[in-house]
């Protein structure tokens, strides 16, 4: 155990140094394009994966609904915030209109947990899809509220202590902080009586339902806490992307997140940051892998070849390995 | 006859025609579910495929102006999509047969590699077939007025896969073990059967009708990427609602959801997708195995 938290700090101490460390290995224009572009990215999309690799974890639930709360988050921002274009609603600071942007996310998830509480397994993925790919039709078509198809541009980000919210080095420290707080907050609450509930729904639902437990509250909760971590993530991508469109929660969106949790393992929230790393990477060098513009072929076949293969992801095949090399003598 | 009343026609009119390709494509779709237990996710992308090379085998045929252009096109899409999904059932997901969303994930990773391997090959113009003379042009509907002769022809297609499925799956051998491996898979390979090899039929088979609405779809209204996500959650949208494995439970979630479409859009276009999914959000608090599915 005490071994662990030292792995952990150490590895916390090496994350935050690493922007500076990159300079070392890396000329500078590129150790800024890691920062912000590769580690900053991967961050805020292992956010969002989180928040499905939590609720796959500990509850059992495979929900595709994950990017499109994420997505709510990030247009409750862009309607509320001054300066957005074009002005929807406005008359909001960057210190309102985040909590209200968080807000709404997780009474999405709660309100996605709430319909679907009556279903399991692939029911359970089927409606979430249906229901995230609903939100985006409606977002997409909606002029009024969300601007159709062009989506809500310059929502730049507040000023920190006089630095800019989307300098790199800040972004990417930010985004690290709330990263290690939700992953904090996730193992902190699974050893709460909450957290041992919904592994127990996770494990046998009747048997909780007989011991008294409201499975259905606590599952909704589940969804909403899952909301929650997914709306961090959607704050930050809108702010990193300078603005929200339909686009960045359409289908495609929808998988990605699904691909990075299962690239990295659905075991433990970790797999989350791992696959989204993965992903990031693979996005990044695809063209100097195989074209630019075949990207999702490329990411396809990673997909399908860890499903095939390694069906919990890069965390199984680093848990295989590591039992295949204490074997030996 | 009032105009009001034309225009009501024409809505209800537009809304059948709509279920009928809804009801085409996702019947395979619910085919699938209902024996294998398979979520297929590339299901739209079924439908794509045999859009586009049904398109392929059309265009030179069209271009040389014969009159089965069009009939061979739809063979095309059609026999390429049975194939595809029998490969895709014996080569990926047979031999994990149970781990319903292993499969599903199996079926997502697909569904990504052929629509970016389609856009790699056919480019992102849209396609668009031209229905051949005999079902072209115009018709009039009583109360309605002219309408396209070949909106009408695809609710005849929707009647004739509805009513082969039907007799398919009641009255002949194939039909009975479906059925019967619906119910209970390990006793109907106890008794014999080649489960395995019924999974493939019934896979080629469910795919067929994806490839047979890709080909029609395509006919109707122009085939562009994105169709694959969008008749996904067609099929999704209406096996819920109707009830998973059910011919008649599809069907009837196929006009339900087609007739909300355009009614909502007629009404209220902005927010006519709410009305979709206020649908499914009741029929899921009411009856979550769907309408007609069973408990």
């Amino acid at each position: 155990m005490r071994n662990t938290i030292l792995w952990s700090l150490l590895g916390l101490v090496a994350l935050l140094m690493l922007p500076w460390a990159l300079p070392f290995v890396l000329p500078a224009n590129e150790a800024a394009f890691w920062t912000a572009n590769i580690l900053g990215r991967a961050l805020v999309f292992g956010i969002i994966a989180m928040s499905l690799t939590f609720l796959a974890t500990y509850g059992g639930f495979i929900s595709l609904a994950q990017m499109m709360v994420a997505g709510i988050a990030g247009y409750t921002l862009a309607i509320l915030v001054d300066g957005a274009v074009p002005h929807i609603l406005g008359g909001f600071g960057y210190g309102a209109a985040i909590p209200l942007g968080l807000l709404a996310a997780t009474l999405m998830g709660l309100l996605v947990g709430a319909i679907s509480v009556r279903t399991r397994d692939i029911y359970l993925l089927m409606i979430t899809l249906a229901l995230a790919m609903g939100v985006f039709r409606f977002i997409e078509t909606n002029i009024a509220w969300f601007n159709g198809y062009e989506g809500i541009r310059n929502v730049v980000g507040p000023t920190l202590f006089g630095q800019d919210f989307r300098n790199p080095l800040v972004f990417y420290h930010i985004a690290l902080a709330t990263a290690v707080l939700l992953y904090a907050g996730i193992l902190y609450l699974v050893r709460t009586p909450f957290g041992l509930v919904l592994q127990g729904i996770r494990d046998n639902p009747r048997r909780v339902a007989a011991l008294g437990y409201s499975v259905g509250l606590h599952r909704i909760a589940a969804f909403g806490v899952a909301g929650f971590i997914a709306g961090c993530g959607g704050i930050l991508s809108t702010i990193y992307n300078i603005g929200i469109s339909p686009g960045s929660i359409g289908l495609g969106a929808t998988v990605n997140v699904l691909i990075m949790s299962v690239i990295g393992g659905l075991g433990h929230p970790v797999g989350a940051f791992i696959g989204s790393l993965i992903y990031t990477v693979f996005d990044t060098f695809a063209a100097t892998i195989y074209d630019r513009d075949r990207f999702n072929t490329l990411i396809g076949v990673v997909f399908l070849a860890i499903v095939l293969v390694s069906p919990d992801g890069a965390i199984g095949i680093g848990a295989r390995l590591r039992r295949l090399l204490a074997r030996r003598p | 006859m009032s105009a009001g009343m034309d225009l009501a026609a024409t809505i209800v009119l537009n809304g059948l025609t709509l279920a009928a390709l809804y009801f085409i494509v996702a019947s395979g779709f619910s085919l699938i579910f209902g024996l294998m237990r398979v979520v297929n996710m590339a299901h739209g992308a079924m439908y794509l495929v045999a859009g586009y090379v049904g398109y392929a085998v059309f265009e030179p045929l069209y271009d040389r102006d014969v009159w089965y252009a069009w009939y061979v096109g739809v063979a095309a899409g059609v026999a390429f999509a049975a194939v595809f999904g029998a490969f895709v059932q014996v080569v990926l997901l047979g031999w994990m047969q149970g781990q319903e969303l292993r499969q599903a994930l199996v079926t997502i990773g697909l569904s990504i590699i052929v629509a970016d391997q389609l856009l790699a090959i056919y480019g992102g113009t849209p396609r668009q077939f031209f229905a051949p003379d005999a079902i072209f042009g115009s018709t009039q509907v009583p109360g309605v007025g002219g309408y396209p002769t070949f909106r009408l022809v695809q609710i005849g297609i929707a009647l004739a896969v509805g009513i082969g499925l039907w007799l398919l799956l009641n009255r002949t051998k194939l039909g009975m073990m479906i059925r019967a491996g619906v119910d209970d898979r390990q006793m109907l390979g106890a008794c014999g059967v080649n489960v395995p090899l019924v999974g493939v039929a019934v896979f080629a088979l469910g795919s067929a009708l994806a490839g047979l609405g890709g080909v029609v779809g395509a006919t109707a209204q122009p085939l562009a990427m994105g169709a694959d996500g969008r008749f996904l959650l067609i099929s999704l949208v209406v096996v819920i609602v109707g009830g998973m494995g059910s011919v008649t439970g599809t069907a009837l979630g196929a006009v339900l959801i087609g007739l909300a479409e355009q009614i909502g859009q007629a009404l209220f276009p902005t927010y006519s997708v709410i009305l979709t999914f206020v649908i499914m959000v009741a029929v899921l608090a009411l009856r979550p195995q769907g309408i007609l599915g069973r408990a």
